[in-house]
């Protein structure tokens, strides 16, 4: 909607990019972006203008605000990845996905925070702080929560906004963004987008390039999509996915952009529902939502089965160790002497590279890269590394088994429960955290497939609830209109924001309820 | 079985950063009992996989030089540096051994 306003001219790119700057500075308390680009906004909107006057625009994304998340490299504009170990760290050069989103003419407002290096689920260990939720500002939320303390600051019992993507999630959320871009690897964009109540994307590996993208484990990130549509969805995809040889993990299988139908009829269409993920802990509101949601494709004619995949339980710990492994090696580039911090010890190479990575890095990426070290050990490697990548293909061939029985979509929850509030959260460690929180999610990493976290409803405490479908490898035209067709039946909410002040301009009003599509 | 005292300065070598404090090696303990989880599944006769794309033949491009010639921006983001080369203090000076460490990083 916001494309054709652009092109009948309704709003000019400029106009809207310094809305969204001003009230990316408005809700400044969610702590959503970690550097705003301001500058090299408003000359992107610029030109972007002026292409629109000569009716010459580049696409559907020309003049859209995006956001990305601090992981990607981004020339000329400073990616931290949340750590001290980048701090000030320029990029020389735009990650690939970044650049492709540029030469349609979106406009890059800035990069959004993360837990540190994106190891976490709830974007509250990064260096500059915790994401905060901004549906813990929202009507819908205050309504149903009854604060502790009257006196007691009423910030109180802000919730996460889940991770790592939260500062992606949170823009798209708050509109202060279209379109953002995050990462996943065991969870990292569906699990913010289920917290956000925002439309949350992880293709399949090997369909859209990771050139530019800082490496957390290489055989299972992939960029991630957060729009707060669907359509919009397929849009940002077809323009970021495709063989890039930078990558030489991405497919070279022609990639073509395609436009969602409108699908009104699901009766050829075979739902599986994985029963292993009715994982310990999962809430009965969010229980009672799936089954909901299975009946509702049940009574729309489609085939709903309950399938199997034994070995889900395992799919954390084998992430625990593939995870920490691949971590280990990333994080060797980081000795300070090309980029990055580096420590004023330099008694020798070996001291200063120590230094430097004790103060550059957090606990949890520490703890990582010597639990990494440790699995790796010539004593270790066969029983704990070897292990379990055979863990992991048994994992990727319970989907197969799956799929090839005639199923074209599982749906699942994405969330153990809605977000939890800050105090909360916090009460455990990280890797614990993780290990609850990635349950539903990390199996589609491990077995490379798409999934997606489409908004569902609100929680009996007003914040959003999501469920994830996860399809064929490569078959995210298929995936995509199936989430379509269920958002089109759920008719999640708009968020009512009270703490930012409005402006009461009729096109920004049109804007906030929806897409650009 | 608790991790030896050896495996322990053997990681920190290994991986350049330290365990910090007994909350650090108490992580890596859990880290352990968790992951040991694995050996419940059976593995036989099964091969480890190493990419999900592993049908699919890699991609080779041209060995063309198509890019380059950016030394400049290279260099930008170091901190130390001569003309064109990455400065590091003297090398080959091994870390001191786990006893002596303490005191020797807490000069950092």
């Amino acid at each position: 909607q916001v494309s054709a306003a652009l092109k009948e001219g309704h709003v000019s790119p400029t106009e809207l990019c310094q809305q969204c700057l001003s009230l990316i500075k408005s809700t400044k308390f969610i702590n959503a972006y970690i550097t705003v680009a301001e500058e090299t906004a408003l000359k992107q909107a610029e030109a972007s203008e002026e292409r629109y006057r000569r009716g010459q625009p580049l696409g559907v994304l020309d003049g859209i605000p995006i956001a990305v998340k601090d992981n990607f490299n981004t020339a000329g504009i400073e990616t931290t990845c949340a750590s001290n170990m980048l701090r000030g760290y320029i990029s020389p050069y735009n990650a690939t996905v970044v650049q492709k989103l540029l030469d349609q003419g979106a406009v890059l407002l800035g990069k959004t925070n993360l837990d540190e290096f994106a190891m976490g689920s709830g974007s509250t260990d990064g260096v500059f702080g915790p994401v905060r939720n901004p549906w813990s500002y929202s009507r819908q939320y205050k309504e149903k929560t009854v604060p502790k303390f009257h006196s007691e600051d009423k910030d109180s019992n802000w919730v996460i906004t889940g991770g790592s993507s939260g500062g992606s999630a949170a823009a798209v959320s708050s509109f202060t963004c279209f379109a953002a871009l995050g990462s996943d690897t065991g969870g990292s964009t569906r699990n913010p987008a289920a917290h956000c109540g925002v439309v949350g994307l992880k293709p399949t590996y090997g369909l859209i390039s990771r050139h530019g993208l800082i490496p957390l484990v290489n055989s299972m990130d992939v960029p991630g999509i957060l729009t707060r549509c669907v359509d919009d969805t397929a849009v940002v995809l077809g323009s970021l996915a495709g063989h890039d040889p930078k990558d030489s993990t991405t497919i070279q299988d022609s990639f073509k952009p395609f436009e969602l139908p409108n699908l009104t009829d699901v009766s050829k269409l075979s739902i599986g529902i994985p029963k292993e993920y009715h994982a310990p802990g999962l809430s009965s509101e969010i229980l009672h939502l799936w089954s909901k949601a299975a009946d509702l494709f049940e009574k729309a004619g489609a085939k709903v089965v309950e399938v199997s995949l034994p070995h889900t339980p395992y799919s954390i710990v084998c992430y625990h160790v593939l995870c920490a492994a691949e971590v280990a090696s990333n994080m060797a580039r980081f000795d300070g002497l090309e980029y990055g911090h580096c420590s004023d010890m330099n008694k020798s190479t070996e001291s200063m590279y120590a230094a430097t990575r004790r103060e550059g890095f957090n606990d949890v990426v520490r703890g990582r890269i010597l639990s990494g070290n440790y699995f790796l050990l010539k004593q270790n490697y066969e029983k704990y590394f070897t292990k379990a990548q055979k863990v992991r293909r048994l994992i990727a061939n319970d989907f197969v088994k799956v799929f090839r029985s005639g199923v074209d979509v599982l749906l699942t929850p994405t969330t153990l429960s809605d977000a939890a509030p800050y105090v909360e959260f916090i009460k455990e460690d990280n890797r614990t955290r993780s290990a609850q929180d990635d349950v539903l999610t990390q199996a589609a990493n491990m077995a490379g497939l798409p999934a997606i976290n489409v908004p569902t409803t609100l929680s009996e405490r007003g914040l959003p609830v999501g469920l994830q479908f996860i399809g064929r490898s490569f078959q995210e035209q298929q995936l995509l209109t199936v989430a379509k067709w269920f958002e089109k039946q759920v008719q999640f909410p708009v968020i009512q924001l009270e703490e930012v002040k409005r402006h009461d301009d009729g096109v920004f009003q049109d804007q906030k309820s929806a897409s650009f599509s | 079985q608790k991790v030896s005292v050896e495996v322990l300065d053997h990681l920190e070598h290994l991986a350049l950063v330290d365990f910090r404090d007994s909350e650090g090696v108490e992580r890596l303990q859990k880290a352990i009992q968790f992951a040991d989880q694995l050996h419940e599944v059976n593995t036989d006769g099964v091969e480890p996989m190493d990419s999900v794309l592993e049908d699919r033949c890699l991609y080779l491009r041209a060995d063309d030089v198509t890019e380059g010639n950016c030394t400049k921006e290279l260099l930008e983001n170091a901190k130390e540096k001569v003309e064109e080369y990455f400065v590091a203090p003297p090398g080959n000076i091994p870390l001191p051994k786990l006893e002596e460490r303490e005191t020797f990083l807490q000069g950092s």
